[in-house]
């Protein structure tokens, strides 16, 4: 895809996170909208997947291991094509397949249950590590938070992953600097995170703007060339991203928008639409 | 009468991986750096490639086995009951247990038959941490032919399944030529009248032992083995139960949430009953040969027949 229209895809998928987080009166937009353009990078065009056939052995992983973001996980997935985009408005609600964190059973082409922080990249190991034993050309992808990799066992599976030498495994830190408590240099401080990584045998690459899908590209072209070592793409992102009052504020961690603020919000997005057609 | 032979229910558990890698490739088994203690070593020598030690990193191991199963393997994660209950539990619970992915738990040194290590090492919690765990079937066997039955039946059941081992070395009281072994199915080992024992691994044969003591004085003890403790034999048990009037149950485990716990709150709503429930008594274990331990915390075949005859 085309840059411009990964461009317009991550604003529609903005869209999808807002409309179904004021639906839902619960949720978290901060995390799902900073990491907007990595889902769409990743579901527009660098996951080797079919939403036809979600359970191709073949096919690439993602394991979404910050989970409190499926709103911008299932707004990804909608528009690519996993269920229909109407669903969102059903997320948190009693019944629906969208659960407030990714369930495996609910929706398929998850390829991971995941919500409690730290546990999904030790998944997406195991992934890389099955694919290596059954020499399948596959890639694992799994996304973390900044905040998430205060959690220890993010460290185990990183040091995993370094001694085993998986080159089939790339690990996504959505760095926009925030958690509940507040920044996260503030709270536990996890920083230098590209020295803890390369401490750990991994090859690093640092994006300045992890909103920018020129960046994003190159910094997953590098990921893909790297052999003998796991990847972590450290990508620096604004919270909130895109909404103009949500944007680098930790209490929109996991805050819903009331009616008026969702007007508020949908109109900064359509804006944002309305300038990339004009491109 | 002849030595009894006698095998610890960890080296049953590496001999039938080990036996079954063959017949089963996509059987992997992953360790926290205690492959030779939980006698994984055995399958590790024969099939090295599909070994993976994780390092003391039990928390990772849980989801590296959770990834591994997302892919079509049958892995069993191996390490102390203390570290695969206990310090892993979320990982077990929110990686394996609530997307039903289809790993096995191989957890060995059980209870305080560990020994020498002491309270630290001794997990006496693991029964009931784990069958708390919706789809998470528990199975503690009582010798090295169940055991060895019971690594069989987790391979062909599609599911997570937790199977806790020993350390000690315990009296092979089955026959192989002639023992199936049936998930969620209790086994009726010796039939009564006066009271029933329900009892789980080492115990088994324990309770044999007393129930031959309780024979001499005139007490006809019916003695059931139950070696899936999740899901629970609840028809066996309770019909044993209208039968006798009685039940006692025996758990190398903490007597509370455990087989005990299990058996009662069947029997509470199936088929009310007296109740006396011989375990570990809500405390930590200690140092000593396991031998030693088992009779100061009275779970040996005299202290069983003691109790029994002293509550009925």
């Amino acid at each position: 895809m085309q840059t411009l229209e990964l461009q317009k895809m991550a604003n529609e998928v903005r869209k999808g996170i807002v409309t179904a987080v004021h639906s839902a009166k619960a949720g978290h937009p901060g995390g799902s909208l900073s990491a907007a353009d990595i889902f769409t990078y990743l579901y527009f065009e660098e996951l080797n997947i079919d939403p036809k056939n979600p359970k191709d052995p073949d096919r690439d992983r993602f394991v979404l291991s910050k989970g409190h973001t499926a709103p911008g996980y299932y707004s990804a997935m909608a528009h690519r094509g996993y269920f229909p985009v109407e669903d969102l408005v059903t997320l948190r609600h009693v019944g629906s397949h969208l659960q407030g964190h990714p369930c495996m059973q609910h929706i398929p082409g998850i390829d991971m249950s995941s919500g409690s922080l730290g546990q999904g990249i030790s998944v997406a190991v195991g992934m890389a590590i099955a694919g290596k034993l059954d020499k399948k050309s596959y890639h694992v992808y799994t996304l973390l938070g900044d905040g998430e990799i205060q959690e220890g066992q993010v460290w185990e599976a990183a040091m995993l992953a370094g001694h085993r030498h998986l080159d089939n495994l790339t690990v996504i830190v959505d760095n926009n600097g925030l958690q509940i408590d507040g920044k996260i240099d503030d709270v536990c401080s996890p920083y230098p995170i590209d020295k803890k990584f390369e401490a750990f045998n991994f090859h690093v690459i640092s994006v300045a703007d992890g909103n920018d899908m020129e960046q994003l590209r190159a910094a997953f072209t590098e990921a893909k060339s790297v052999k003998d070592k796991p990847v972590a793409i450290i990508a620096k992102t604004i919270k909130g991203k895109g909404v103009s009052f949500m944007e680098n504020q930790a209490s929109w961690h996991g805050t819903a928008p009331n009616d008026e603020q969702y007007q508020v919000a949908m109109a900064d997005l359509e804006k944002v639409g309305e300038a990339l057609c004009q491109k | 009468m002849s030595e009894v032979k006698k095998i610890a229910t960890r080296e049953s558990y590496g001999n039938a991986l080990a036996e079954l890698g063959a017949q089963y490739p996509n059987l992997v088994v992953l360790d926290a750096d205690l492959a030779g203690a939980t006698k994984t070593s055995v399958f590790m020598k024969a099939f090295p490639e599909r070994h993976i030690d994780c390092g003391i990193a039990e928390g990772n191991m849980m989801g590296v086995a959770a990834g591994l199963a997302t892919a079509g393997k049958i892995p069993f994660a191996s390490t102390f009951a203390m570290f695969a209950a206990g310090r892993a539990f979320e990982q077990v619970r929110n990686s394996i247990g609530y997307p039903h992915l289809n790993v096995k738990i191989g957890a060995t040194h059980a209870g305080i038959s560990v020994g020498e290590d002491g309270a630290s090492h001794q997990c006496n919690e693991d029964i009931a941490l784990m069958r708390t765990i919706p789809g998470m079937v528990v199975i503690n066997p009582a010798d090295d032919v169940e055991a060895r039955a019971a690594v069989k039946a987790a391979i062909e059941h599609e599911g997570p399944v937790y199977m806790r081992f020993g350390r000690l070395a315990v009296p092979v009281i089955n026959d192989p030529a002639s023992y199936t072994f049936e998930l969620g199915k209790g086994i009726v080992m010796q039939e009564g009248k006066d009271v029933t024992i329900v009892a789980t691994g080492l115990e088994v044969s324990e309770s044999l032992e007393a129930a031959k003591m309780l024979e001499a004085d005139g007490i006809l003890a019916e003695v059931i083995n139950i070696h899936t403790i999740k899901p629970l034999d609840t028809d066996l048990i309770a019909a044993s139960a209208k039968k006798t009037g009685k039940v006692v149950t025996v758990e190398e485990h903490s007597i509370i949430g455990g087989l005990g716990g299990a058996v009662a709150e069947a029997l509470a709503e199936k088929a009310p009953t007296k109740m006396l429930r011989i375990g570990v008594n809500d405390t930590f274990g200690e140092s000593g040969p396991a031998k030693a331990l088992i009779e100061k915390y009275e779970l040996d075949a005299k202290s069983i027949y003691n109790k029994v005859k002293a509550w009925l």
